[in-house]
């Protein structure tokens, strides 16, 4: 299969890789980029832990080509805070020990980013609705929400 | 009670601001210069002669540096070692027969995963197809296809245990119910797939990274299997996404593949399984068939048990030979009886083998017995909490399998959940609001923590620590304990934290590599932190009577009445006079030649069960949709004695995940096969529960300060699934009048009965009218 150059914009930062037109995302920012805090539960859509925020939006990376998402600016759990700096999303997650084994917080935390951005002060069932596609099997959700709801307030 | 500066708080998890960043490094996320992607080719039947593999085709593929197939190995099986030859019953990669659609018959090493897929299609491998049984009632039939050559009548492992006088038992009572109860396949699916690489190096060296729960037992299955010394093998674990029991078994196929390809090649390899695999044909939960007996007396005392378990052990041993112990001695918690047998088979069958998942066959015979106990109240006329209370063990008492109760908590479970409920009450209530109705319901558990259960004879403590300290003031803790989520590096740092008065900043940690730290047999049986934690109560204990002692010479204060608070080393009352913690340490190395202050502590249980068990009750709210059958778990109260929470938050969230996980136990989990296939092989069809069906959970903590466990701890992880699924399943009948003994109870079998109990209905109004 023919490869191609591409520009990605991931975090504010232009890479120029080369890549298959089979490619997936989640392939390329683990693979080619070295950004491992994607995580890769399925592979199939259904988990979610491949969740990354394409133009703020939520999508999920191992079912996106990687050429399909050139001229978007692409946001992973890297990119969502500086350096040492916590996002307070991240931050909350950290408080209300809405972390356990870790493997599903990067998606988790990147999905309900955006619910955060769309609507204010969230309800409950709004946010669990939002998060209803993002597996988690240590926490039972319970944490999750809480630590959503209080990086609200 | 003692007021504690670390133990007992709402503390963050020490690796929780990498996982929040993306940072923490799990086995995928490790790359080595030139290293290879390795891939398995696995039997398309569920039983097959093996008569010919032919790699030359895929080896001339550009790009495939290497493909091994079990006529590369050594042919030495595994499984638990030492216990029994008949308990190692795997090839690593198969030899001569595969055994269910999934078994390991060959590797790839390719320089891409494409490449790699491609090669595992050209292999060819010539089978001759063998009649293969799938029941475990099947197979234990004369002419029933022989899976292996060593268990006739497929019985991989048969258990007996008796106490006091059943037959007699049976006959004092007032009322004897016996009922049979079946649970389903159910899958960890943890939501990291299994991970290893391998590297070696020029002196024969071996290195292996690997998402493993018990990296010891994985260091001594591939000394066993690739014929070395075990202390030439390095096994490192790195963050793991959960486990569940599901790496817990020792080694698993990826793990010597990695190796032996990684050899052949004289590159690195890594193999991560896909979902698929995982799913298809990795460990799993046991189903198992339980006839339950029991008799009681009129107010209720349970007289005597009587149980025969069957469980589908699939096609190898795995773990399971311990299972069928479990599922025995384990329902012996946390009731009291004296009369008391079990016989307990483990079947084979053309199956993907079962291990342990979480509970390890404790769910299986807990959603049995609490059933059954309801049943039991019913009958009687007692209130189901009632006959909990009246047969609780307390402390002191000792369960019909020889548990030894040094501290119980039940009766306040009980006590809590019933009131925090209104239980009474809403027991009594029977609402309905159109089509729906609402229940309640009791479920209960006990569960040993701190366990000695050691599959591998090794003559190492079951929990090790090392404690360095450095000028700088601050430690360096070394554990063999294997954090995959739970928290165990967290809670270890903080009981070194609160023995040594140090802030939890001060501390390093570092887990589970065979070449740097002491051995620990794992994370399972819910050991660790009574285990490793009391390892790490001993060790700082150790550092700081050494310390005491140069202190106290200094300060001319006797060590007994030294503390150790905020960094300060002082005489009791007289805080303003005191060395600092660094200072102390630099004062040990001048006394003692430079010598770095080096400590360790390590644990073994004091009998050959468990030193200590916890104990919850939980109380199950449903609403049940009459006309779908689908069942909505509202609310799920529980109260769950771990001795002394050491971080509260941390085990709520191993309860909060408990009754989640319990809850797709009771309703939804289910693993199908038709043919010896797995029919739902993803998260798709296999049904994990989402964010939007949880309950909301309220969580009592019930303290008995336990003697045994570090800070009076015991566990949480596992004893806190077990309530859980009969908790719902009693809530089920409460709000239905179906009383449903299969798992899961799917809206397909609640219409089923609901429509059986109509008809019965039916039919006596008829005859009453008649």
């Amino acid at each position: 299969m023919e490869k191609k150059p591409i520009e990605l914009l991931v975090n504010g930062e232009i890479h120029e890789i080369v890549v298959k037109p089979n490619d997936t995302l989640l392939e390329v920012l683990r693979e080619k980029l070295g950004l491992t805090g994607t995580k890769e539960g399925c592979g199939m859509g259904e988990c979610a832990a491949c969740t990354v925020l394409k133009d703020g939006k939520p999508i999920l990376s191992c079912l996106t080509l990687a050429i399909d998402v050139v001229g978007s600016k692409i946001t992973t759990i890297e990119g969502l805070s500086i350096g040492e700096d916590l996002d307070p999303l991240q931050e909350a997650f950290v408080q209300h020990g809405a972390v356990q084994c870790g493997f599903c917080t990067p998606g988790m935390i990147l999905t309900a980013k955006e619910l955060l951005g769309r609507v204010k002060n969230p309800t409950a069932d709004q946010i669990k609705e939002a998060i209803s596609g993002n597996l988690c099997r240590c926490t039972g959700y319970t944490k999750i929400i809480e630590a959503i709801q209080a990086a609200e307030g | 009670m003692k007021e504690y500066r670390t133990i007992g708080k709402r503390l963050p998890r020490i690796d929780a601001k990498d996982k929040v960043k993306g940072r923490a490094v799990y086995t995928d996320d490790i790359s080595l210069p030139g290293m290879l992607c390795g891939m398995i080719l696995r039997s398309p039947f569920p039983h097959a002669r093996i008569l010919k593999i032919d790699t030359s085709r895929a080896m001339k593929l550009p790009g495939v540096m290497a493909i091994v197939t079990g006529e590369d190995t050594l042919k030495i099986k595994y499984g638990l070692i030492l216990r029994s030859p008949k308990y190692m019953d795997e090839f690593p990669l198969a030899v001569g027969k595969v055994r269910f659609i999934g078994d390991e018959v060959a590797a790839v090493a390719a320089t891409n995963p494409d490449v790699a897929m491609e090669a595992l299609d050209l292999i060819e491998v010539e089978y001759e197809e063998l009649p293969a049984v799938f029941d475990p009632e099947e197979a234990q039939k004369l002419d029933a296809p022989q899976i292996h050559d060593h268990a006739p009548g497929n019985i991989s492992r048969e258990v007996h245990m008796k106490k006091g006088d059943p037959e007699k038992g049976f006959l004092e009572s007032h009322l004897v119910r016996e009922d049979t109860f079946t649970t389903q396949s159910a899958i960890h699916a943890y939501l990291e797939p299994h991970a290893a690489m391998a590297s070696w190096d020029l002196n024969g060296k071996l290195t292996l990274y690997t998402s493993t729960q018990t990296p010891y037992y994985v260091q001594q299955h591939l000394a066993l299997t690739l014929g070395m010394n075990a202390d030439s093998i390095r096994v490192i674990k790195p963050f793991v996404g959960g486990g569940f029991g599901g790496k817990s078994g020792g080694m698993a196929a990826l793990d010597f593949c990695a190796a032996l390809l990684s050899r052949k090649a004289g590159r690195p390899v890594k193999i991560a399984y896909s979902r698929d695999e995982e799913f298809a044909a990795g460990r799993r939960k046991h189903p198992v068939a339980i006839l339950m007996k029991t008799g009681v007396k009129r107010d209720g005392t349970i007289v005597a048990r009587q149980c025969k378990a069957i469980l589908d052990g699939g096609a190898y041993c795995s773990i399971g030979p311990t299972t069928t112990i479990i599922v025995g001695s384990f329902q012996t918690l946390p009731y009291r009886f004296d009369h008391f047998r079990y016989d307990g088979y483990r079947i084979y069958t053309n199956k993907p083998p079962c291990g342990a998942m979480r509970g390890h066959g404790s769910p299986q015979v807990h959603f049995a017995q609490d059933v059954q106990i309801d049943m039991i109240a019913e009958e009687l006329g007692i209130d189901p909490v009632e006959i909990a209370l009246k047969n609780g063990l307390r402390t002191g008492d000792e369960s019909a399998a020889g548990f030894k109760i040094i501290s119980s908590g039940f009766g306040e479970c009980l006590e809590k959940v019933s009131k925090a409920t209104g239980w009474k009450e809403k027991r009594q209530l029977g609402k309905r609001q159109e089509n729906k109705v609402y229940g309640i319901g009791l479920g209960c558990g006990g569960f040993p923590s701190g366990a000695g259960f050691d599959p591998i004879g090794t003559t190492s403590a079951q929990s090790s620590v090392i404690i360095k300290a450095s000028e700088g003031g601050g430690l360096s803790i070394l554990t063999g304990a294997s954090d995959i989520g739970q928290g165990s590096d967290s809670i270890i740092c903080q009981i070194v934290a609160e023995a040594l008065g140090l802030p939890l900043e001060d501390i390093c940690i570092t887990s589970a590599d065979t070449q740097l730290t002491p051995p620990d047999t794992g994370t399972y049986s819910s050991r660790v932190t009574v285990a490793a934690g009391n390892a790490a109560l001993r060790a700082a204990n150790l550092a700081k009577k050494e310390i005491f002692q140069i202190v106290s010479e200094k300060l001319e204060v006797h060590p007994d009445d030294l503390v150790a608070e905020d960094r300060k080393i002082f005489g009791k009352g007289t805080p303003d006079l005191f060395i600092s913690f660094a200072e102390a340490i630099k004062l040990y190395q001048t006394k003692n030649s430079g010598s770095p202050l080096l400590v360790k502590g390590s644990y073994n249980s004091p009998n050959q069960f468990s030193p200590t068990y916890s104990f919850g009750a939980y109380v199950a709210e449903v609403e049940v949709d009459l006309r779908t059958g689908e069942v909505t778990v509202l609310r799920v109260t529980a109260a769950h004695d771990c001795g002394r929470p050491l971080n509260p938050m941390s085990v709520e969230g191993q309860i909060e995940g408990s009754v989640v996980m319990g809850m797709g136990y009771a309703l939804s989990e289910n693993l199908a096969f038709a043919g010896g296939q797995t029919l739902n092989p993803s998260f798709l069809d296999y049904k994990v529960p989402t964010a939007n069906q949880i309950p909301q959970i309220d969580i009592h903590h019930v303290i008995t300060e336990d003697p045994e466990g570090p800070f009076g701890a015991k566990e949480t992880g596992e004893g806190s699934l077990d309530p859980t699924t009969p908790a719902i399943a009693n809530a089920i009948y409460n709000a239905t009048g179906v009383r449903i003994k299969e798992l899961p109870i799917t809206p397909e079998r609640i219409l089923r009965e609901l429509k059986r109990k109509e008809q019965e209905h039916g039919k006596e109004t008829d005859r009453a009218l008649g």
